[in-house]
Formats: structure tokens, sequence, C-alpha cells
């Protein structure tokens, strides 16, 4: 059960190695080092040493194997993170593979991984951690999402296809669950320099992980639905979203 | 979060379980539960008996600050359809009360036959099952105990659905006095109150310049049946824990004003505004707060006896401004109300040391010496020394300040109050109440398979 100070007892990271994820338990942990962490990722030195700098900083942590390229595995290994243990106040949705942008859609197999873990995979983690808040009456669920999928561009219409899909269903998902308590919130960072954008050239307004996690925090606390990091994305998707076509194809983004 | 959901209509909401976010009086943490406004005993049996997986609970009026009144994803029992005055016994002043009756309902129905309620919280919107749950206290702890010393008698209805009246020589009793509900369901209670001849009490202000001033005038306090000091927690340097000590008694009708004689017991309960619904953040800072606490220092006269106040005005005087929580703003408030042993003192100033030089805006915090506790297992007084203080909730930073705090507190053998708590960690509860494990024995032997939970117990993990 959280406190009056927003504080979680118990949160459960489904990309339990996402630098975003991790950079908001940190923070959490920064405030009082006294949190049940439960890292469900594929098993990886990755996750070994995510669990150890976290039980370093004060965390009581849990490493649980999770896989969503595959959904019959995922379900079953999602079902058993979501069984059972104490209240869960938090649940970080933040598995994701960005791919090789061309291989995406031109290859099969890669378009369909990326839709398979970006969307399939949340939908899974949502529907799953959604029942059991539900059952708690209380918790919050959070998706990364990303402004790739406010509107697609050239190049990463296939990541971005896959998070604006994801995206909708969790936006449509915080209606549904906000009678019984549960607080979903959709968060869309700019370009944050993680490990996963590493070897990417800078798009404008980049940021650290610290900075999303520090909105993701404030968010939950202010009870917003949506989430821009930095905030100012906001006002330049909005702007993006209504430049014409042939304009919008020549921008440098 | 606090709207009522599914409410198809008035009349049904009224009387059907439905799905609602509760939250203390902090307005912190809600969560979701179906509440059910139970009337007979054989309702509450059933729900007992067919409680699910997480659990049931009982609540009155949830003016607990925290989440002891909340079961998330469970059944919660709002008792306060349950208000009969059973019983009263005129010679002795014995009252059998059903558990939603409240302190200020038994007030105006007995006050006007000369029987005042033996303690009484600082608002009279609590009822009788949450003041005995909560084992509170009042301004005459010090002379008279908390509420629990004065139950004769209670009917519990426990986890298998039985009923059982329960004295002060069953464990049992005083694993329910202060037990938050965690026990049993208390569905009647026979309270012992005071003799009164007038709904007047005398009073003696003393304006204390620093906290060591009110520490040493609070020495005498057994000469008044009740005593409270209201402290300026923004008052620095030599000001720091500057005090308006109020102390009284009730008045014999000899006593009273010439104009008040012919109608010695009269009681008014009204609410004289209620606070707007909604109201941004933010709007109590240091500078509002220090300006309001600055003006009621000054105009407290420096010394001042016999002056004759209404039963409203010295015990309740929070209770004029109905939702006064709600200028608050969103994020909600918080209290933070420990007790030390007498010889330590320090920690009190420590206590508002911290508060006043971290600017943190406590309006009107109260500092009260207490007496003897009582065998309550989790029963909150004991002798020593009582600061409650409010805060704004949802700042990191006063969440720190205040862990911190715990630590000096649990070193000196203090704690914090469960009716007031939203914020402890699982561990400063447990070193703070070192015969959880004992009440656990004995709440185990009732409850074997865990049918009595809430949002505090889970945070708490009692
Ligand atoms: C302005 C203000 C001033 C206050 N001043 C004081 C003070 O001076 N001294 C003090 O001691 N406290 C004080 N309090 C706290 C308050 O007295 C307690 O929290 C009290 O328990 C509230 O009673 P309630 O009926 O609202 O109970 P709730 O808040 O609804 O419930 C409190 C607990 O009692 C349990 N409970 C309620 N009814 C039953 C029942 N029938 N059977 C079993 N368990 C039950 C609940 O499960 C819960 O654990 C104050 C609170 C406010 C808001």
């Amino acid at each position: 059960m959280k406190d009056a100070n927003n504080l979680p007892q118990r949160v459960v990271l489904v990309g339990g190695t996402s630098a975003i994820a991790l950079a908001t338990v940190h923070r959490w942990l920064d405030r009082r080092a006294d949190l049940e962490v439960v890292l469900a990722a594929r098993p990886s030195p990755a996750r070994a040493a995510a669990a150890d700098a976290l039980r370093h900083a004060g965390a009581r942590v849990t490493e649980a194997d999770l896989d969503l390229a595959g959904a019959d595995t995922a379900r079953e290994q999602l079902g058993a993170v979501f069984a059972g243990g104490d209240d869960i106040d938090v649940v970080l949705v933040a598995a994701g593979v960005l791919g090789d942008q061309e291989a995406a859609w031109q290859d099969v197999d890669v378009a369909l991984l990326l839709g398979q873990v970006n969307y399939t995979g949340a939908v899974l983690a949502g529907v799953l951690a959604a029942q059991r808040l539900r059952g708690q009456g209380h918790g919050a669920l959070v998706l990364l999402s990303s402004v790739a999928g406010e509107r697609v561009r050239r190049s990463n219409f296939a990541y971005g296809a896959s998070k604006a899909g994801a995206d909708a269903f969790y936006l449509g998902l915080a209606e549904a669950v906000r009678d019984y308590g549960v607080q979903v919130m959709v968060v869309r960072p700019g370009f944050v320099r993680t490990p996963m954008t590493h070897g990417l050239s800078e798009a404008p307004l980049a940021q650290d992980p610290s900075q999303v996690a520090a909105a993701i925090i404030d968010g939950l606390a202010a009870h917003q639905r949506i989430v821009w990091s930095p905030a100012a994305m906001r006002w330049v998707m909005s702007a993006l979203r209504h430049v014409p076509y042939p304009v919008f194809r020549r921008l440098p983004i | 979060m606090d709207t009522l959901t599914r409410v198809p209509t008035q009349q049904q909401a009224a009387r059907e379980p439905r799905h609602v976010a509760l939250s203390g009086w902090g307005r912190t943490a809600p969560s979701v539960s179906e509440v059910d406004p139970v009337t007979t005993d054989a309702r509450i049996a059933e729900r007992v008996r067919d409680a699910g997986p997480r659990g049931v609970l009982a609540r009155g009026l949830g003016r607990s600050y925290g989440d002891a009144a909340q079961n998330g994803g469970g059944v919660v029992l709002d008792m306060t359809r349950r208000r009969a005055v059973l019983s009263v016994d005129p010679t002795t002043g014995v009252v059998e009360a059903e558990a939603g009756v409240s302190i200020d309902q038994l007030i105006r129905e007995l006050l006007p036959h000369g029987w005042f309620v033996p303690v009484t919280p600082g608002t009279r919107q609590v009822t009788v099952g949450g003041a005995i749950a909560s084992d509170v206290h009042g301004k005459n702890h010090h002379t008279h105990g908390s509420f629990g010393h004065h139950v004769e008698a209670l009917t519990l209805l426990t986890a298998d659905g039985s009923v059982r009246r329960l004295g002060p020589d069953d464990p049992l009793f005083w694993a329910t006095v202060g037990g938050m509900g965690l026990t049993g369901v208390i569905l009647r209670a026979a309270i012992k109150m005071t003799r009164v001849e007038t709904s007047t009490v005398l009073v003696d202000t003393w304006r204390c310049p620093d906290l060591d001033s009110v520490l040493a005038e609070m020495a005498d306090d057994d000469r008044y049946d009740y005593s409270v000091a209201w402290i300026d927690s923004l008052a620095r340097g030599a000001s720091l824990g500057r005090s308006v000590l109020t102390r009284g008694r009730f008045a014999t009708v000899d006593e009273l004003p010439a104009g008040r004689r012919d109608q010695p017991l009269a009681f008014s309960s009204r609410t004289l505004v209620t606070a707007p619904p909604i109201v941004p953040g933010g709007l109590l800072n240091r500078w509002s707060v220090a300006a309001f606490n600055e003006v009621w220092y000054r105009k407290a006269p420096k010394r001042r006896q016999g002056e004759p106040q209404s039963v409203g005005t010295f015990f309740h005087p929070l209770d004029g401004v109905a939702e006064w929580n709600r200028i608050y703003g969103p994020r909600g408030l918080l209290q933070y109300q420990v007790l030390v042993p007498l010889d330590a003192s320090d920690i009190i100033r420590e206590v508002a040391e911290t508060f006043s030089s971290n600017g943190l805006s406590s309006f009107l915090s109260v500092l009260k010496k207490m007496g003897p506790g009582n065998p309550g297992h989790l029963s909150f007084p004991r002798p020593g020394w009582t600061l409650a203080l409010d805060v704004p909730a949802g700042d990191p930073a006063v969440g720190r300040l205040l862990d911190r705090l715990d630590e000096s507190v649990i070193a000196a053998g203090g704690r914090s109050y469960f009716a007031k708590d939203a914020r402890m960690r699982p561990e400063t509860a447990h070193a703070m109440y070192p015969r959880l494990a004992e009440w656990n024995g004995v709440r185990g032997d009732v409850d074997p398979d865990g049918v009595f939970m809430s949002d505090l117990a889970r945070r708490l993990q009692l």
C-alpha cells in the first residue's frame, strides 16, 4: 500500500532492465530505502546487474523470467508475476524493442517481433496487471510509450506503430478501470539517452532516463493520464501533428 | 477519487452495497472497496462469514487520518446506520450504545440530562466503534485515561460470525480496545458517562513564550480535569515551542454567570461554515500559516482564569468548520502524532525544531501530557508527552524528515498513533509497538485466517 507521500511499497517492472524504469525505482529508493521490486525480464547479465544495484540501494529484489516474444510463454510468466505476494502499488510496463527499422518493414520476422513485444506484450501485461490491481482496489499501471507513436514517420514507423497501438489500448484501459481504484498512466518520452538508443543521433530535447523518471513520479502524484517528457514535447508534438505531410516528410526528424 | 461510482438512484445508493473509493480524513492514498451500509447483526454476520479473499473491515465516520478504515478490494461495513442509544442507566450513567452512535449524538442526547462523554477527541464526529478501536484520548487523559477505560463491556462479532460479550477481564477485550478493527466488528458497548452539573467549562489560559515554559507549566496539570497546549510550530529560536496552554473543568451551577443558570446544560452542535469543496493546492504555505499562528498567539491572553467556555469551543474548536481538511487541496494532509516518555522531552524539542527549521507549516499543533496507559496491546497512550502536527501530504522531503524523526522517537521508547498514521514503515511500527506479537496471538485465536483486514494492516504488516 502506498503511503500519504505517494511512496510505493512494492513495484513490478515488466521489462526489468529498462533504463527509465530502473531510474524511476532508484528515485523512489532515494526517498526511502525500503521497497520491494520485482524485475520481470529475460535472464541476462543486465538483469542481474540491475538487481544488484537495486539491492545495494536498499531494495528487496525478486527476479522473474519473462520473454514477451512468445505470447503463450509470456502469458504464463506474467500470470506468475501477478499472482500472490503483497499488494502491488505500481506496475511499470517498460519492455520494448527498437530493432532495425529498415528491416522492420522488409523482414516479416523483424516486423512481427516489434508488434509482439511492443504491442502484444504490453496488452498482455496491461490486462493481467489491471486484473490484479482491480482486485486490490488500488494501484497504478504505467506504460512507457513514446512520442514516436504520436505521428509515425518514415524513419521509425514500425516502432512508432507498435507503440501507438499500446498507447491507445492503455488510454482506453484507464477509463475501464478508473472506478476500481486503478490509475493508468501513459508516458510519452521524446529521445532518451539509453542503451536502446545508443549509437543513434540525438534528437532535439534529448534527455536522460532520470528526467523521465522524475516526470513519471510527478505524474503519478498528480493523477495524470498522459505524461510528456520533457513537458515541452506535448507542444512540439501537437504542432508536428498538424504540419501538412509534404512538409512533415522533409523535416529532419 | 472520492466520487461514488455506479449509483443507480439516491435511495438505492443508500441501502445497497456499492464500490466506493474511500480515504481517511487526510484524503491520501484512497482505495476502492465494496461498502455495505449494514443495519442488522445478521447481515454483518453474513458478510463476515462470506468475506472474500480481501477480507472485511468495520468503518465508522472515517475520521482516522490515514488508511485505518479502508480495505481495498474487500468489504467495508459502514457502521453509521447503527446509531441507537439502546439504554441509559440514570443512576450510574452507563449507556448501552450501538457502535455507529457518534460522540456528537451522545453529547446531544445525554448532556441535557447531566451526563458527558468520559473522553472526547478533538472532534465530535467519531463513532463509539471508532473510539474503542483507536482507544482515543482527550484533554483529560492525564486524569481519566483513554476511551477504553470507560467501556464496561463490548459486544464483538468475530470471524466465525459468532457474537460475544467481553469485559475488561478478557484478553480479547484489550486486543479490541486499540485493535484498529482487526479483531472483529464491535456491535455495541456499555460506556460509563461522566456526571456534570453544567455544559460550561471554566478555562484558565496561559500564554507560554517557549517550549520549556509550557512543559514546566504542565507540571501541575493534575489540578485540572482537562489540559492541552496549542503550539506554534513555526516559531523558531528563542520562541521555539511557544504555546497557549488551556486547562479547565466543568463548572457547577453556582459558578455559572447569572444569565446561564436557568439552562445550565444547554448544548448546540451546529457547524458554522463549510470549507469549499474544491481548493487549489498550496493555499496553506509557511507564510499564510505563520501569519495565522502569529495572530492566534497574540490574541491569546497572557493569563486569564475561569473563563466560561461552551463544550464546542473548548473541546471541538475545529468542528465549527465542516470539512476543513479540504483546505489542504488535492494532495491532502497528514498528521504526525508521536508520544515519548516524560523524561524524553528533548525529542519533543527535536520534532518542534525539525518542523520550524524546515518551515513545515502545521496549523495549530497540539502538545499534551499523558497519564497512565491501559492493558490494550496496541493502545497508543502511555505516560509521556504527545505532540501532534498537521502537514500537507505528498512532499517526499517531509517524508524523509519524518522517517528520521521516527528513529529518534523509537530510540526514546516512543511511538506514533495508528489512527493518525499514513506513512510509517512496517519496521517502525513493529519497533514502536513491542506487544504486537502478543496481540497477534490473541487475534490469531479468533481470526486464524485473517478475515479482518485493512489497508493500514497491509501497509504496516500488522
Ligand atoms: C479533527 C480531528 C481531531 C481528532 N482528535 C483526536 C484526539 O484528540 N484524540 C484521539 O485519540 N483521536 C483524535 N482523532 C482521531 C479519531 O478520534 C480516531 O481516528 C477515531 O478512531 C475516529 O473514529 P471514526 O468513527 O471516524 O472511525 P474510523 O476512522 O471510521 O475508523 C477508525 C478505526 O476504527 C475501526 N472501527 C470503526 N468502527 C468500528 C466497529 N464498529 N468495530 C470495529 N472496528 C471499528 C476501523 O476499522 C478503523 O480501524 C481526531 C481526528 C480528527 C479528524
